[in-house]
């Protein structure tokens, strides 16, 4: 050791070598931490795992019929057909009547159909009323078609039908923003609350402060490496999504996903500043955190697909943060939209971040008195 | 040469508590300076306020010649703060820890490695923070406070919480640190720790400064009764009190006992009489003074 300013530090200039040390300290500390890769990273990857395989196969349900005895009528059909009416039906045989009853009363098969000569005799239950029109109409459509080929009278009306190109979301598409967009929020504000009362608890925000550090050269290490972070769980997802078994299908513009995921990391990393300036333990900040975040997922089109949820959810997630995250990732990943479509929901995640970091800035504490 | 601190007239209140009370005091470049005192007496907040992690509600505090209130920047890479918590960042090695701190005063990676043998932490490098003893912890933040060799080192309670091998494994670690010539302010409230390794010493009590002096000096102005004792038996009861000049003699079974405030002559009698036979002198010790000083008993 020598004395006095020998090696006295250069000063001025931003503080390159503390910042890139400040952001390798985080970056250790997070991957060290087994929980919280596990909720940040691995969680909502199970979740996309689960709710990917479950929705999968669950476009329109089959109705599901049982046969009493040899039902000609249907059978001829299914075979005119050439499997078109097995995508709609699901054809067991049964053989007593009261079997079968009981299973359409229990709601274990939609119908039960037999046929007694010319008659053709459908049961079937108005528990599900949509079923229930299905069935009739299935089956007046199956006695129509046999009708016609018994008669020898030409039909007057045919039917043609036209396939149009299916622009409806499949779970997948909108799964995949969704979760990811949940994962981003809750991994963006737990890293900065936890941090921030973590070090003030532990007295290492006075140590800092004390060093030739900026505060600003702190609050952008930990936005890089929760901005990092984040990227890295985007193409974790992707890659999941992608794969054939998920079949998701990327549209023209989706790396225009990796800005919004950029600002919607900022957006939720300044609730996670405001809360951490106001939690007095790191407990307080994890409750207060979910306390935001898990309404949150559910009000802002993460776990319920707002094109399915009522419309108070719908008027609700206009003020949520998170709306917009999944939306703007939607929109060029999978709806394939202009990467321009993603401007409008970066643009108010950004302001979101703005205010919201200027009011935890007020709020902030140094020390715990 | 200007004095290194000088805290003139500081004050510093809580509400109604005044945690410092009007405190005056300068810490010479190069020397080892302790604040002692009960806890709650104000010492950390006197600290802080050197430090600049406080601002004094008045009176003037000057270190290295610049005010340390509002945030230096100028002053913070010429001080070293080791705070009363260890305060590390989680996950880290002793080495990972280290070199992020001398990355924050930008200094090259081979620092790290040549204070760590300074605070001999080497054999512990590779481990975490958290699995250190709370000794290797204490030597590990004086090094982060060391790393990038500030003039001036503030220690808050470094031994607060060791055990008595580590405390005086880390006072040969801070006699070392002052011999390199730093100066070094350091509080505690453990009197032994201030009389071993302080030359001055303030003694703090209510947020005022009783005392300032060398230990030594304090105790001797005390002319407080100093105990001489010999193994019981080397000389009988009434021999004693022949030579101790009226002084009080006791003899318990295990030990001689003359307690006098002339010590000398009674020293250089027992030497004439070979009656030195497991000899033990007590002279007072900082906390007499500060008993005498605030009438109470001290407790740490």
């Amino acid at each position: 050791m020598t004395t006095s300013g020998t090696s006295a530090p250069a000063t001025g200039g931003p503080n390159w070598q503390g910042f890139r040390s400040l952001s390798r300290a985080m970056f250790l500390g997070f991957v060290r931490d087994r929980a919280a890769l596990f909720f940040t990273i691995l969680f909502p990857v199970l979740f996309l795992l689960l709710f990917g395989s479950i929705y999968k196969s669950s476009s329109t349900p089959k109705v599901t019929v049982v046969e009493i005895g040899k039902v000609s009528v249907l059978d001829q059909a299914r075979a005119a057909s050439q499997g078109q009416l097995n995508k709609v039906l699901d054809v067991t045989r049964r053989a007593s009547l009261a079997t079968a009853l009981n299973d359409v009363r229990q709601g274990n098969v939609d119908a039960a159909v037999q046929q007694q000569g010319g008659q053709l005799i459908v049961h079937y239950s108005v528990a599900n009323p949509t079923v229930a029109g299905v069935v009739n109409s299935v089956f007046s459509g199956i006695v129509q078609e046999a009708n016609q080929a018994a008669s020898p009278r030409p039909p007057t009306y045919r039917l043609t039908t036209q396939q149009v190109e299916d622009k409806s979301l499949k779970p997948i598409q909108y799964l995949t923003p969704g979760l990811l967009g949940w994962a981003i929020a809750s991994g963006g504000a737990f890293a900065a609350a936890i941090t921030l009362v973590g070090w003030r608890k532990n007295k290492l925000l006075r140590r800092l402060r004390l060093a030739p550090v900026g505060t600003t050269s702190i609050i952008t290490a930990r936005i890089a490496v929760s901005v990092a972070v984040a990227i890295v769980e985007t193409f974790v997802f992707i890659a999941i999504a992608t794969t054939p078994y998920f079949g998701l299908k990327l549209t023209a513009y989706w790396w225009m996903a990796i800005p919004v995921v950029i600002c919607g990391t900022l957006a939720f990393l300044s609730i996670g500043l405001l809360v951490g300036a106001l939690a007095k333990s790191q407990e307080a900040a994890t409750a207060l955190v979910n306390l935001i975040i898990l309404p949150m997922a559910f009000l802002g089109g993460a776990f319920i697909p707002l094109a399915f949820a009522p419309q108070w959810i719908v008027n609700v997630s206009y003020v949520m943060p998170l709306r917009y995250l999944v939306i703007g990732m939607q929109n060029v990943m999978a709806r394939g939209e202009g990467p321009a479509s993603a401007l409008p929901a970066m643009g108010l995640l950004l302001a979101f971040a703005a205010v919201l970091t200027l009011i935890a800035v007020r709020v902030f504490r140094w020390d715990e008195i | 040469m200007t004095a290194a601190i000088t805290v003139r007239d500081v004050r510093k209140s809580y509400g109604d508590l005044h945690a410092v009370d009007g405190v005056t005091f300068e810490v010479g470049h190069g020397e080892f300076f302790g604040i002692l005192g009960p806890n709650g007496a104000g010492k950390t907040t006197t600290l802080e306020i050197m430090e600049g992690l406080r601002e004094a509600d008045g009176g003037e505090v000057t270190v290295l010649g610049l005010r340390p209130w509002p945030r230096n920047p100028a002053l913070l890479p010429r001080i070293g703060v080791q705070l009363q918590a260890t305060s590390f960042f989680e996950r880290l090695t002793a080495r990972e820890q280290l070199r992020t701190f001398a990355d924050l005063y930008r200094l090259p990676p081979q620092r790290t490695d040549e204070m760590l043998e300074v605070v001999g932490l080497t054999s512990v490098a590779a481990t975490r923070t958290e699995k250190l003893s709370g000794g290797q912890a204490q030597r590990l933040s004086i090094a982060c406070a060391l790393v990038h060799r500030p003039d001036l080192l503030f220690l808050d309670e470094p031994t607060g919480a060791l055990d008595p091998q580590a405390r005086r494994n880390l006072w040969d670690l801070l006699r070392a640190i002052a011999a390199e010539g730093h100066t070094v302010v350091l509080t505690t409230h453990h009197m032994d720790e201030a009389e071993t390794l302080c030359q001055r010493v303030a003694i703090m009590d209510h947020g005022k400064i009783l005392r300032i002096g060398a230990p030594a000096a304090l105790v001797r102005d005390l002319a407080h009764p100093v105990r001489i004792s010999v193994v019981s038996g080397v000389l009988g009861q009434d021999e004693a009190r022949a030579i101790a000049d009226g002084a009080q003699v006791t003899d318990d079974g295990v030990s001689l006992t003359i307690t006098s405030t002339e010590p000398a002559p009674i020293l250089a009698r027992l030497a004439e009489r070979d009656a030195l036979a497991g000899l033990q002198v007590a002279g007072a010790s900082l906390e007499d003074v500060f008993l005498q000083l605030t009438g109470r008993e001290y407790r740490a």
